[in-house]
């Protein structure tokens, strides 16, 4: 229990640490993102189409999730 | 005392990242209104329905957001005409979410409700995004619960239980001015009634209910690309790789291309192509007897493709202030199954399907 807590608390401090970079230097700057802040850009198209388009997966594919995308359950099957 | 370890570890992770401040805040989701009228129609179904979509910022940092999905369908499928009759059945689907930003993170907390006359579905969702690297990478965690009551037409109430356990990770990485890439992973687990009461299986030939194991427990790990070719010319690409304990896999690969035309229009082509390895106690006929069997075609071997496109044309737009869109999307999709055979004419049975959306979209 001991030994868990001491891995929780190196976890918490050294991965925001590593993830937030403190070797690496951001390469994009935030001036240069101008382009891929645009719409377009977006993985997913709107929140309905993308929600609907997913749902008809989902009744008839076997595979599932990974895709970004909260859905609800039903009982299509 | 293993779970509390488990809670512990993960409020550590939570607590780290949460603390990890980035140079560029996450921001709300944009205030929106949408309305869509939807329809699928193969294979002797046909879902059509109205679905609505509202979000509103109360803050700068807490948004609300409702949503209404209605599914009416009208069911001759293969399955009902060769083993039942054909029904028609309304579905509907209800979902209220909640966003707050805290410096760098995204925490939305959803829940959502579909019912349908024999099957009551409801789930709990908390998801956070977090942006680390200056703003470059952004983390997410998510967590659905899923409870769901499963009933039989002509039987009062419900029979069985379903749950479901979802736990989902993803980053998303800024490459370069134009390219972003995002890894998503999702585990599964499910526990209860996970078949249907009305499908049948053959086992030498004879209809017998179909029997499918209570546990089932998946994974899935998705790549996603998108970048701009210069001048706005968009490319995404997405491959998702999935498994589970049924012993089914499949492969998952879409590709489209998005553009502006002029001022007001934005179009979009794609394709999607899926290829599943089927579950292990599936069979068309099983020559022996098993603990387990399904027909259910959506657990056999097959493939199917998609080629679709979108339109959206901006209706009016005050920067600043709103804007008004209007999308129309049309996908034709063919299914393909390797041991599914219609047992009307004894050929491998495939179909073709036609999937439209409309939706207006406005954002203030």
């Amino acid at each position: 229990m001991r030994t868990s807590s001491r891995a929780a608390l190196v976890a918490a401090v050294a991965l925001p640490a590593l993830l937030s970079g403190c070797a690496i230097e951001p390469w994009v700057k935030p001036y240069e993102r101008e382009r891929l802040a645009d719409p377009i850009m977006n993985l997913q198209r709107s929140t309905l189409i993308g929600q609907h388009r997913e749902h008809v997966y989902d009744v008839r594919e076997a595979s599932r999730g990974a895709t970004g995308v909260q859905g609800s359950g039903c009982g299509c099957n | 005392m293993a779970a509390t370890s488990w809670w512990r570890r993960l409020a550590g992770l939570l607590g780290g990242l949460l603390a990890a401040g980035g140079a560029r805040a996450v921001a709300l989701p944009d205030d929106v209104a949408e309305a869509m009228v939807h329809v699928y129609n193969g294979g002797g179904v046909t879902a059509s329905g109205p679905a609505l979509l509202l979000r509103k910022s109360l803050s700068d940092r807490v948004s609300l957001s409702g949503s209404y999905y209605v599914d009416m369908v009208s069911n001759a499928s293969i399955d009902v005409v060769t083993t039942a009759s054909p029904y028609k059945e309304t579905r509907n689907a209800y979902g209220l979410g909640m966003n707050y930003v805290e410096r760098s993170s995204l925490i939305t907390l959803a829940v959502a409700s579909s019912k349908e006359p024999d099957y009551l579905a409801n789930a709990v969702n908390l998801d956070v995004a977090q942006d680390v690297f200056g703003g470059m990478t952004t983390v997410n965690l998510g967590f659905t619960r899923g409870a769901d009551k499963v009933g039989k037409h002509g039987t009062p109430g419900y029979f069985d239980t379903a749950d479901h356990w979802r736990y989902r990770l993803g980053v998303t990485q800024i490459l370069t001015p134009d390219w972003l890439l995002t890894a998503n992973a999702e585990a599964i687990s499910d526990y209860g009634y996970l078949g249907s009461p009305y499908r049948v299986a053959l086992v030498y030939g004879a209809a017998v209910p179909e029997r499918v194991p209570r546990t089932r427990t998946s994974r899935a790990f998705q790549l996603r690309a998108v970048g701009d070719l210069g001048e706005h010319n968009i490319v995404r690409g997405v491959y998702r790789y999935f498994w589970d304990t049924w012993s089914i896999t499949a492969h998952t690969a879409e590709l489209s291309y998005s553009r502006y035309i002029g001022e007001s229009w934005q179009a979009d082509a794609f394709v999607r192509y899926h290829a599943q390895q089927g579950a292990s106690f599936y069979s068309d006929n099983a020559t022996s007897e098993t603990t387990y069997v399904t027909r259910n075609r959506q657990l056999s071997t097959f493939t199917d493709g998609g080629v679709g496109a979108l339109v959206a044309y901006t209706a009016a737009r005050v920067p600043g202030s709103y804007a008004v869109t209007i999308n129309g999307s049309v996908e034709a999709l063919r299914f393909k199954y390797s041991d599914f055979t219609d047992i009307r004419t004894g050929k491998l049975y495939g179909f073709d399907a036609l999937l439209a959306q409309l939706l207006v979209s406005v954002t203030f």
